[in-house]
């Protein structure tokens, strides 16, 4: 397997907050990789070094042979590097469909409006939103709007897509149902960063998992290795019970 | 196909009036004319990418001198005017790449600026721009009534070149994204727009037009000054026209331009002493009580036009 996404000792600091400190790792095509940590821990951060939203201040990023360290986010999207996030980011009074053709039409596979909409059709039906397609995005509840970025992100066709906290908020049949498209998206063919707070939810889907910790990389392999690692017992839930339990150690 | 039959029609009713109208009437419908011209060029910038631009004075000014210097030194009058249209095109991009980094207040602040200090360069200048002197431009040799239409039919067609750009505007990529860029810029920029070269491009748009018709205004009036070209209300009234018509649409601007002529007429004739406060009173009692303009009112009351747009 080839590394699509490669991190070589990626930095960020924030003033005298080392946010993301020194972290390396690989992510392979047709991988969905968890990317997990306690609150605070620079997940996000890391998601936007990645993305360009704030440059790295050491470091190196490499997607598909191309160094995006200190690209503008709009090169690196058009590269194949979609996201969502946390915090929904709609064009809350354009229409659903509006929304979703804006990512078609700007990373370049639409080559005008009437196609990027008839695009961005196919990826409402896929996420099940077609019945909302005229809707300003603004009406959407919570479960509607994450769908959209979803399908914003997807309409954009990336090569690697980093999902951050697409299921916070979420009910749990809403949640089963965000598995299954995510499911599907991988089954395309596309890499996968999840980011998450529901344990079981990135156990289930994650070929490989990746733990911050106070911006640092504490542990990394599979979901089997990364929970009964000492370390990531121990920044969960503390000392004692990393020391109660016979953690297998990578 | 909707929006430019519209402009066809308007067009052509505008086209006849000489037939019916006096040199009065004329002039109105000139002054029509150029409002819209400057409130659908402000339309580009402040009402789609959501930039608050008081640049509109800059752009008329340069373009009313540009048009003015170069007629001096023999340049006809129409590749002048074209010229003028050049020269604000290419400050609006220099100017861009400067300010539109900022956003909101501040942008609004920045360009506001920037027609003050064209007029301090112009007055600076004597040799060149006549400073505070002002300029003389070449008369035509036409009779009252002929100079009254030859400047109405121009500034008409440079406002159904404004509208036919305002509605290619609204259907295409650079469109989409500029109001993609207005509602949300950060996303924006993550799904690939280069949200720099879209508002530059949008602020460049939104001057070239309001260059021409500086131009045009002054081989009209014959002689500009800096208080006349450079005033703060060639920025402030494209923006009241815009919110009085309607944020973003394709007529609402140019609706925006018949509205408030016709206000500032009555209001003139009847309040001559108090008509600046009057105005202005005028101006925010509509702002309050129609907050989306006129088109949108049109259309909560009849939703079935909706589509219309």
């Amino acid at each position: 397997m080839t590394a699509l996404l490669t991190l070589d000792g990626v930095s960020r600091r924030f003033g005298g907050l080392k946010a993301v400190d020194d972290v390396s790792f690989d992510v392979n095509e047709s991988e969905i990789v968890g990317l997990i940590g306690p609150n605070g821990s620079g997940k996000t951060t890391l998601i936007n070094l990645i993305t360009g939203v704030h440059p790295a201040t050491a470091g190196y990023v490499r997607f598909d042979g191309h160094d995006i360290t200190r690209q503008r986010p709009y090169r690196i999207a058009r590269l194949g590097l979609a996201r969502t996030f946390q915090i929904v980011q709609p064009f809350p009074r354009m229409t659903v469909v509006e929304n979703v053709a804006a990512g078609a039409l700007f990373c370049g596979h639409a080559s005008d409006v009437r196609e990027a909409r008839a695009i961005a059709r196919e990826h409402l039906e896929f996420t099940g939103l077609a019945d909302m397609a005229h809707r300003p995005a603004a009406t959407l509840t919570l479960a509607g709007r994450k769908r959209l970025e979803l399908a914003k992100s997807l309409a954009m066709r990336p090569r690697l897509l980093m999902l951050d906290e697409v299921n916070a908020g979420l009910n749990s049949t809403e949640i089963e149902e965000a598995l299954a498209i995510i499911r599907k998206i991988a089954e395309q063919g596309v890499t996968i960063i999840v980011i998450e707070h529901l344990m079981k939810v990135v156990l289930s889907i994650s070929h490989r998992l990746v733990v911050l910790h106070h911006g640092q990389l504490i542990a990394q392999g599979t979901p089997r290795e990364v929970v009964a690692d000492k370390r990531v017992i121990e920044a969960y839930l503390g000392a004692k019970y990393a020391a109660g339990n016979p953690g297998v150690s990578n | 196909m909707r929006n430019w039959l519209a402009l066809a029609v308007i067009a052509a009713l505008l086209a006849a009036l000489p037939l019916v109208g006096n040199n009065y009437a004329l002039r109105l419908a000139a002054t029509v004319c150029m409002y819209s011209v400057m409130a659908q060029s402000w339309n580009f910038i402040g009402g789609l990418a959501g930039y608050p631009s008081f640049a509109t004075a800059a752009f008329f000014g340069l373009g009313a001198y540009a048009s003015a210097i170069l007629q001096n030194h023999g340049v006809p009058m129409v590749p002048a005017w074209a010229c003028a249209g050049l020269a604000a095109l290419l400050f609006a991009a220099f100017l861009g790449g400067a300010i539109l980094h900022l956003r909101g207040h501040y942008f609004a602040i920045a360009s506001l600026i920037v027609a003050e200090m064209l007029r301090e360069i112009v007055n600076t200048l004597p040799d060149f721009t006549g400073g505070g002197k002002g300029m003389n431009l070449p008369l035509l040799n036409l009779s009252v009534t002929g100079q009254a239409q030859f400047f109405f039919y121009s500034m008409l067609a440079l406002a159904v070149l404004t509208v036919a750009s305002a509605i290619v505007l609204h259907r295409s990529k650079l469109g989409f994204g500029l109001r993609c860029i207005q509602q949300n810029e950060s996303a924006a920029d993550i799904i690939g727009i280069n949200t720099y070269a879209y508002k530059t491009a949008g602020f460049s748009l939104s001057a070239v037009f309001v260059g021409v018709s500086g131009a045009i205004y002054a081989s009209w009036v014959n002689y500009i000054d800096p208080p006349d070209v450079f005033d703060v209300l060639i920025s402030v009234k494209p923006m009241v026209m815009v919110l009085l018509g309607g944020l973003g649409t394709i007529f609402g601007p140019s609706i925006g331009a018949v509205i408030l002529l016709l206000l500032e007429e009555a209001v003139w004739r009847n309040f001559l002493t108090i008509h600046v406060a009057a105005l202005g009173v005028i101006i925010v009692v509509l702002v309050l009580f129609l907050p989306n303009g006129l088109l949108a009112l049109i259309r909560e009351r009849f939703p079935a036009k909706a589509m219309a747009k």
